[in-house]
């Protein structure tokens, strides 16, 4: 399968990035494994690829008491960081649980966040953790909590001339862990689920991944998921360090 | 559609090569480049058939698109040996039965060479969620644990 044609162009600062996406018909790709598959089957047919591989967005660091992520970081870097580096367990777990090597070799923490699956492992981390999600515009940049980043299937509150550029996970010492049951076939889970200290994130199991547990019952889920929710929940709990 | 001109280096040489934006990684090897070893099995990016080594790293290529790869390091499976000389990982494959058909395997030993260089002494379990990203419908997977233990043993 074979993308339908577009033209491309490498930006090489966040600002010429933005200007690029001014085209309502322009995509931003990063590690390109959520896009890429559906430009293959011409879900997606953007005329415009702007790519972000040229952006210096990549890396980890300290800073006092926030871990910041650079939104082009990929899985793979996560799993690999300086253990100096105090990363919650939860979104280790998440960064685990993405594909498979070849995809956490590929996919970025920000593109992942941005493509907004509603099974998206990653996402129930960042909830949980309660990480900040800085995005950046023409305007300036604004800062949302990952919790209110997602607005339906597929959807953020990101608009078209925006990017996801940094993620920032504060370091409160708490326990934290994430644990999921998967589609044997396709991975991605049915029901996620991240706890860190009280609070909990929540994936496959709505529209959007969401904050939990408060609205559990209002979700609607069939028998089989509610209870699939409330074991991973428990097993996260258990499992948290 | 205008092409774009890029350079890979690809096994071990510089290419040049005009590509379109959509090309993928998979056809240019093939269809540009002769080089079959790459296969194509799913086309989705599920089975692993497709995986090449870029900047050492293992990538499935059929879901990354070539204009992105200027300058950079890709080895196929046509790279490994040294001459006739087979890559260890490729003896081991070869001597422990870690192929029947064979479509999977070049996929297969490039995702082992990634494995093996972040671990060189992996378990069962960590060979398994190695290589989970890589489908093959022969063998059962025995023949390639063994295989994989055996060229890690060999490597170290």
């Amino acid at each position: 399968m074979i993308p339908a044609a577009f033209e491309y162009v490498r930006p090489d600062s966040v600002e010429q990035a933005l200007a690029e996406l001014a085209d309502p018909d322009a995509k931003a790709i990063a590690g390109g494994h959520s896009l890429l598959p559906l430009m293959k089957l011409r879900l997606a047919r953007p005329s415009l690829l702007v790519d972000l591989d040229g952006l210096d967005l990549r890396g980890v660091s300290v800073d006092g008491d926030t871990i910041r992520l650079g939104a082009l970081t990929t899985y793979d870097e996560l799993l690999f960081l300086d253990a100096s580096v105090p990363l919650p367990a939860a979104l280790r777990d998440c960064a685990n649980a993405v594909g498979d090597l070849q995809v956490r070799n590929a996919g970025t923490v920000g593109g992942g966040l941005a493509h907004a699956d509603p099974a998206s492992d990653f996402a129930a981390g960042a909830i949980a953790v309660g990480a900040t999600l800085v995005l950046q515009s023409p305007a300036g940049t604004r800062e949302v909590a990952a919790a209110d980043f997602f607005v339906g299937p597929f959807t953020t509150l990101l608009k078209q001339q925006e990017l996801l550029v940094e993620l920032r996970v504060p370091v409160r010492g708490e326990r934290s862990a994430y644990v999921s049951f998967d589609d044997p076939a396709s991975g991605y889970p049915l029901a996620g689920a991240a706890v860190c200290g009280d609070a909990v994130g929540l994936t496959g199991v709505a529209a959007h991944p969401l904050a939990a547990p408060d609205v559990l019952d209002e979700l609607g889920l069939d028998d089989y998921r509610r209870h699939l929710v409330t074991v991973a929940i428990d097993r996260a709990r258990g499992a948290a360090r | 559609m205008a092409r774009v001109e890029v350079t890979l280096r690809v096994n071990g040489e510089p290419v040049p090569l005009a590509v379109e934006p959509r090309t993928l990684l998979v056809h240019a090897l093939r269809d540009e480049l002769g080089l079959t070893g790459t296969k194509i099995g799913c086309d989705t990016s599920q089975c692993g058939a497709c995986t090449v080594l870029v900047d050492g790293r293992a990538f499935k290529s059929c879901t990354l698109l070539a204009v992105r790869l200027n300058g950079a390091e890709v080895t196929t499976i046509e790279g490994l040996a040294d001459g006739m000389r087979l890559h260890a990982i490729q003896e081991a494959f070869a001597e422990q039965h870690g192929l029947q058909c064979g479509f999977c395997t070049p996929g297969m030993i490039l995702a082992t060479a990634d494995l093996l260089a972040r671990d060189s002494d992996p378990d069962e379990e960590a060979i398994r969620r190695g290589l989970i990203g890589n489908l093959c419908r022969c063998t059962g997977y025995q023949g390639i644990l063994a295989s994989v233990r055996a060229a890690a043993e060999a490597s170290r």
